[in-house]
């Protein structure tokens, strides 16, 4: 008997949900040598981590499910929710079983939480993750191969055993599959937005967070299956693409939110990691050298990323819109946090010079209050309908 | 007493020395275009000023522009004229200001209408706010851009790889779109004959700010400190006049240290000396007098600073090098404060509180500047468990004066200020005890 989507939801909904990662304990557990990495957003080469026989664990904060009690007495009230919440995850012993974590480069606040972590966790391996912004292969390439195999050999130190250039191979050809099934549900959800909620796309794709990239891709394979099988009834609803999202989440309530206003999510940038590099990464040949390939020329762009040339910023979220054939886009951007609100003001430059709508509000990860939200996406979907051209 | 004259003098000179040299930076820009100067747009921390000079440019500093306009009181306005655009009450106030600056016809500080710069510059040093202030300028300027992306300590450490990627970008990147926006070849002889002016000053500097290890300092590092860095974090490092600024004011400091002479206040010589601070983050600067006033009518002396390293970090032993240009150029930008990691920042502070024998931390933790916030709470109880001492930590903003709230930050200094005392007063009884 197939797996119904209420089932894989569920199953997704209990991995989102707990936050004693449960599932990672034991899946280190049952094999000696195993190693947990956890990893913050936007971005990490997830397939060295797999190469040296580890789990790659998306630690995306606390939700709107964990009280911050320890962790606030770590921050101004004008720094942004996900780092305290972070911190309150390590202070309560939820990752003391996480032997390394990675601070990618992605903002100040995240970039000082990898010495904070230094200090307060000294046990743990950690390690800012550098990415270039320069993207030749002679300046930023040589320099990112360079970041790559200094994290590779800090994951060899912590798994006890050399990251092979095979291993990473099979890793990228296990990463390119999912990341190619994560594409295949993006585009589902964007030909059939009524078919795959974007609530269950959500906690799809957070459990990919969570979970061995082989399970995760059966997830996927599943979900497909099922969506596609399923008979859900079609609304009138608006299609919008989501941004400003991908690092401190929104709360799930916020994401069904949207969509109980009238707006289908056909885009968004939750968890950039899952579909980082546009298409698959080269598997022959110098793997190191393949992924810093993907990195510098085949990946996402987002605010955390340098774009060299004026003219084509903020064309991504226009090209997302044209891809998804979105009527408009919401800002979702969490308090104070520094890419995205920075960002904003350009990517909305470019929205009106190409007659796309939006609007924008921002949340925290633990926000609770969802009628204003209602409300605004609500007058939005409506005002597509009414005033935009057919 | 014969010889106080003499020092109010020397004083004097250092000081009119720097209006000099700013007034004229601000005069060449205004007339940048009429004379045919070229101008380029760049930031404080990992500046390239040396280079710069080479290729004969005139350099605009957007932060320095914010500085200047937040000491006449001008940001206000221009924050909330950026806010009105779109631009989130969220973010770096010193973008703000710069923008809505723009906004309202790009009048500089001094009352003239700044040029529009030629060449974007970003060093993307310790603060990612830069990266989008400078894509921010770059919609507004339409004109050729430069980014020099220098990577974090993140392990603490300067590594091979780091200085190689930075050179490797000066060389191919930002060096030939300078020779092309200014049409000047690039000499590098040139450009070791001003780094060897900076060694020169920063020598000077060094000795200046180490002066405080003195009791009683005759400087005060804070709020005194910022004029001190002012040329070499601007637009004047590798130039003589910057050489010349720095010898005058070493000789004046060296007198007040001969004559045991605390620092100069807005309200002249400090009498005594209370309390010796280490101060961590940027001061604000649109109530910066009043600011001031609430530490020096209470005696209390800033011997050390984190915020005057933020353009530059020379008191550790680096000095531009002539021989080893580029590679020069690149672990100074390696090196500013705020590129280090929190370890080191801890590190350097718990240096400072012992070398220049402080007797608390103050951390004045600013509203727009995550680079140096975030974490700062942890520095805050790192610093007192290793050296037993009391920290405070005051909230306000750069240049935002709706984030500086005087009473609140005056309460806290008196009873930090008593705290210190008590701390003192048990000190004793517990000596005289044992």
């Amino acid at each position: 008997m197939s797996t119904t989507t209420t089932e894989i939801i569920a199953r997704c909904q209990a991995l989102f949900d707990d936050l004693n990662f449960t599932y990672a304990r034991e899946w280190k557990a049952a094999a000696p040598g195993r190693i947990v990495v956890g990893y913050m957003p936007f971005y990490v080469p997830r397939e060295l981590i797999h190469a040296a026989g580890g789990l790659p664990l998306g630690v995306l904060g606390g939700g709107e499910q964990l009280e911050v009690i320890q962790g606030d007495a770590y921050y101004q009230s004008y720094i942004c929710r996900i780092p305290r919440s972070t911190i309150e995850l390590g202070v309560t012993n939820r990752l003391d079983f996480v032997d390394a974590m990675l601070f990618p480069s992605i903002c100040d606040v995240i970039r000082n939480l990898s010495g904070m972590w230094k200090i307060m966790f000294p046990k743990v391996r950690s390690r800012y993750f550098d990415v270039p912004q320069n993207y030749r292969d002679d300046v930023g390439g040589e320099f990112y191969i360079h970041e790559l195999n200094e994290l590779r050999d800090m994951l060899a130190e912590a798994s006890g055993r050399p990251v092979s250039d095979d291993a990473i191979r099979v890793s990228i050809a296990l990463y390119n599959e999912n990341r190619a099934l994560v594409r295949e549900v993006y585009a589902f959800r964007a030909r059939q937005p009524w078919q795959a909620p974007s609530a269950e796309v959500y906690l799809l794709m957070r459990a990919g967070m969570i979970v061995a990239v082989e399970e995760h891709s059966r997830m996927l394979r599943e979900y497909l299956a099922a969506a596609v099988a399923e008979n859900r009834p079609r609304r009138d609803n608006s299609r919008v693409v989501v941004t400003g999202a991908f690092c401190e989440q929104p709360p799930l309530n916020l994401i069904k939110s949207i969509e109980l206003s009238g707006c289908y999510i056909v885009d968004d940038d939750f968890m950039l990691v899952n579909r980082w590099e546009r298409s698959d990464v080269a598997e022959e040949g110098d793997p190191i050298a393949n992924l810093a390939d993907a990195y510098l020329h085949n990946s996402n762009d987002t605010s955390a990323k340098y774009e060299p040339d004026q003219a084509k910023k903020g064309l991504y979220l226009v090209e997302a819109v044209k891809r998804t054939r979105a009527e408009g886009v919401i800002f979702a951007s969490p308090s104070f946090c520094d890419p995205a609100l920075l960002e904003r003001p350009m990517l909305q430059h470019v929205l009106a010079a190409h007659d796309i709508p939006y609007i924008a509000f921002k949340y925290a990860e633990n926000s609770g209050q969802m009628q204003p939200i209602r409300e605004q996406a609500g007058t939005f979907a409506d005002s597509i309908k009414l005033w935009s051209n057919p | 007493m014969t010889n106080i004259p003499a020092a109010q003098t020397i004083k004097d000179s250092s000081m009119l020395k720097q209006k000099e040299m700013i007034t004229g930076n601000y005069s060449k820009l205004e007339t940048a275009a009429a004379d045919g100067r070229k101008v380029v747009a760049t930031f404080v921390p990992g500046n390239l000023n040396e280079l710069i000079m080479c290729f004969d440019m005139l350099n605009n500093l957007p932060e320095i522009n914010a500085i200047q306009n937040g000491m006449r009181k001008k940001t206000g306005g221009y924050i909330m004229e950026a806010e009105k655009r779109g631009h989130s009450e969220d973010v770096c106030t010193y973008v703000k200001a710069d923008l809505g600056m723009i906004a309202k016809g790009n009048i500089g500080p001094d009352g003239q209408k700044l040029p529009d710069p030629d060449l974007l510059l970003l060093s993307y040093t310790g603060c990612f706010t830069f990266m989008k202030w400078f894509e921010l300028l770059r919609e507004q300027y339409k004109c050729e851009t430069a980014m020099l992306h220098v990577p974090y300590q993140g392990d603490g450490q300067v590594t091979q790889n780091m200085v190689s990627y930075v050179v490797k970008q000066i060389r191919e990147e930002v060096i030939p779109k300078l020779e092309r926006v200014s049409g000047v070849k690039f000499d590098i002889d040139r450009l070791r004959e001003n780094l060897a002016r900076s060694a020169r000053a920063e020598e000077d500097l060094v000795w200046v700010l180490e002066s405080a290890k003195a009791k009683p300092s005759p400087i005060d590092a804070y709020f005194g400190g910022v004029y001190y860095i002012g040329p070499i974090f601007t637009a004047f490092r590798g130039t003589e006049d910057a050489v010349e600024y720095y010898r005058l004011l070493r000789a004046e400091i060296g007198e007040r240290l001969a004559r045991g002479q605390g620092p100069v206040t807005p309200a002249g010589d400090m009498p005594s000396e209370r309390y010796r601070l280490v101060v961590e983050g940027p001061p604000n600067w649109t109530s910066f007098r009043d600011f001031w006033k609430m530490f020096y009518e209470e005696g209390a002396v800033v011997v050390a600073s984190t915020y005057s390293k933020v353009g530059g970090l020379y008191d550790l032993g680096f000095r531009h090098d002539p021989d080893r240009p580029l590679e020069s150029l690149a672990e100074y930008c390696l090196g500013c404060y705020t590129n280090r990691n929190l370890p080191a920042r801890i590190d350097l502070i718990e240096k400072y509180m012992d070398e220049y024998q402080a007797d608390g931390l103050l951390i004045n933790s600013i509203k727009s500047c995550n680079s140096f916030s975030a974490g700062q709470l942890l520095v805050l109880r790192e610093i007192e468990r290793r050296t037993g001492k009391p920290g405070a930590f005051i909230e306000s903003d750069l240049v935002d004066p709706r984030y500086f709230s005087p009473a609140n930050i005056k309460n806290r200094l008196e009873s930090y200020f008593q705290m210190v005392d008590q701390r003192r007063a048990g000190g004793k009884s517990a000596a005289r005890a044992a």
